[in-house]
C-alpha cells in the first residue's frame, strides 16, 4: 500500500514528487511562450484591429449621421424660406391684379362719367340753343302778328 | 493494490500508481506527460487550425480562438488592472487553457482503454507534481510582477496598512501556492475517484450524472486557478498610497 504522507512516499503514492514537478514547470513556461507566439499575439492582433476598425467606422458613421442632419436642418430652412418667399410672391401678385383691377375699374367709371358729363352738357346747350332760337322765333312771329294786325286796321 | 479496504470484482481502482520514466538520475511521472502531451498537442493544433487564415470576419474556428482570447483578457484586465494586464495575459491564459483542457482531457477521454504497465492515465491535473508547478509558477511570477513594476517598493505590500500584517503577508506567500495546488489536485483527484468508484459500484447510469458535475467542476477549476493567479498578480503591481 503506497504511503500517503507528504513527502514520505518512497515508491508511488498520490503526493509522491519527483523530477515530474520542475519538468513539468518547464514545459508549462514553454507553452506560454508557444501559446503567446500562435495564439495571443495574432488573435490579439485580429480582435484589435478589428475593434478599431469598428470604433472608426462608428465615428465615422456619427461623422456623416451629424452631416446628414446639419443639411437637412439647413434644406428645411431653405424650404421654409422658400415657401414663405412664393408665399409672398403670390400675395403681391394678388394685390397687384387686384390694385389693376381697382385702377382699371376706376378709370372706366370716371371716363363714363366724364362722357356722361359732356353728353349732358352738350345736350343742356343744344336745348338751350334751341330754345334760343325757339325764343327768337316766337318773338319774330309775335312781332309780325303785331304788325300784320296793325297794317289791316 | 489496497487503497480501499475491499476488492472489487469488476475492476482495479489504481491510486497513487505510477509509470516511472527514468531519466538519468531523476525519474518522472511517465503518465502524466503522456497524457499532457496529447492534450497540449490537440490545444496547440486548434490554435494552429484557427489561427491559419484569419480574417475580419471570423468564421468557424476563429470564433471560438477570439472568444476565449476575449475571455481571457476580460479575466485578466478585471484582475490585474488596465495597466500591465498585456504582459500577463499570455501567462494567465496559458494556465487557464492548459488546466482546461487537462481536467476535461481526463474527464472527456477514454483513457482507461490503453493499458499502462503501472498506474493509468488520467487528468494531468490530478498529479500533484503537475499542480504544485503550476502554483509554483504563479508564485514565481507575483514576485517578479512586483519586483518588476515597483522595484523594492514591492515590499511595502508586507506593511501596508499596518505594519502587523506583516507576519500574514508572509504566512500568505506559503498558503497561496499551497492552497493553489492542493485545490486543483484535491478536486480533480476526487472527482476522478468518486467517477470511478461510481462506475464500480452501479455501472450503469449513476455515474452520468456525476461525470457531468466533474466537467463542471473542472471548468469552475480551470477559471478559479486562472483568476486566483491573476488576482495574486494585480495585488502585488498594485499602486499603494
Amino acid at each position: 500500500m503506497p504511503t500517503l504522507f507528504l513527502f514520505g512516499a518512497s515508491e508511488g503514492g498520490l503526493f509522491d514528487f519527483d523530477a515530474t514537478l520542475p519538468l513539468m514547470a518547464v514545459q508549462v513556461v514553454v507553452l506560454t511562450f508557444i501559446l503567446n507566439s500562435l495564439f495571443f499575439k495574432p488573435v490579439g492582433r485580429v480582435v484589435e484591429e478589428r475593434e478599431d476598425y469598428v470604433n472608426t467606422s462608428r465615428a465615422e458613421a456619427k461623422k456623416k449621421i451629424a452631416e446628414v442632419e446639419r443639411l437637412e436642418i439647413e434644406l428645411k430652412d431653405q424650404l421654409k424660406e422658400a415657401r414663405l418667399e412664393a408665399q409672398k410672391v403670390i400675395l403681391e401678385a394678388e394685390q397687384d391684379s387686384e390694385n389693376l383691377y381697382k385702377e382699371a375699374l376706376a378709370l372706366a367709371t370716371s371716363e363714363a362719367n366724364a362722357s356722361r358729363e359732356k353728353a349732358r352738357r352738350e345736350i343742356d346747350s343744344q336745348r338751350d340753343e334751341a330754345l334760343n332760337q325757339l325764343k327768337s322765333e316766337a318773338d319774330n312771329l309775335g312781332d309780325l302778328i303785331v304788325e300784320r294786325l296793325l297794317a289791316k286796321k | 493494490m489496497g487503497f480501499l479496504p475491499f476488492v472489487f470484482p469488476l475492476a482495479e481502482l489504481e491510486v497513487g500508481q505510477h509509470l516511472y520514466w527514468q531519466i538519468g538520475n531523476f525519474r518522472i511521472h511517465g503518465q502524466v506527460f503522456m497524457t499532457s502531451w496529447l492534450l497540449i498537442g490537440a490545444l496547440l493544433a486548434l490554435v494552429v487550425i484557427g489561427t491559419k487564415k484569419m480574417e475580419r470576419d471570423p468564421k468557424g474556428v476563429q470564433n471560438l480562438l477570439e472568444f476565449l482570447w476575449d475571455y481571457i483578457r476580460d479575466l485578466a484586465r478585471t484582475q490585474i488592472g488596465e495597466k500591465v494586464y498585456r504582459d500577463w495575459m499570455p501567462f494567465i491564459g496559458t494556465l487557464f487553457l492548459f488546466i482546461f483542457v487537462s481536467n476535461w482531457g481526463g474527464a472527456l477521454v477514454p483513457w482507461k482503454l490503453i493499458e499502462l504497465p503501472s498506474g493509468e492515465l488520467g487528468a494531468p491535473t490530478a498529479d500533484i507534481n503537475t499542480t504544485v508547478a503550476l502554483a509554483l509558477l504563479v508564485s514565481l511570477s507575483y514576485f517578479y510582477a512586483g519586483l518588476s513594476n515597483k522595484g523594492l517598493r514591492y515590499f511595502e505590500y508586507y506593511v501596508h496598512p499596518t505594519p502587523i500584517m506583516l507576519p500574514f503577508k508572509i504566512v500568505e506567500d506559503f498558503t497561496k501556492p499551497l492552497s493553489l495546488s492542493f485545490r486543483l489536485f484535491g478536486n480533480i483527484l476526487a472527482d476522478e475517484l468518486v467517477v470511478a468508484v461510481l462506475v464500480f459500484l452501479v455501472p450503469l447510469v449513476l455515474p452520468v450524472p456525476v461525470m457531468f458535475l466533474g466537467l463542471f467542476t473542472s471548468a469552475i477549476q480551470a477559471l478559479i486557478f486562472a483568476t486566483l493567479a491573476a488576482y495574486y498578480i494585480g495585488e502585488a503591481v498594485e499602486e499603494h498610497h
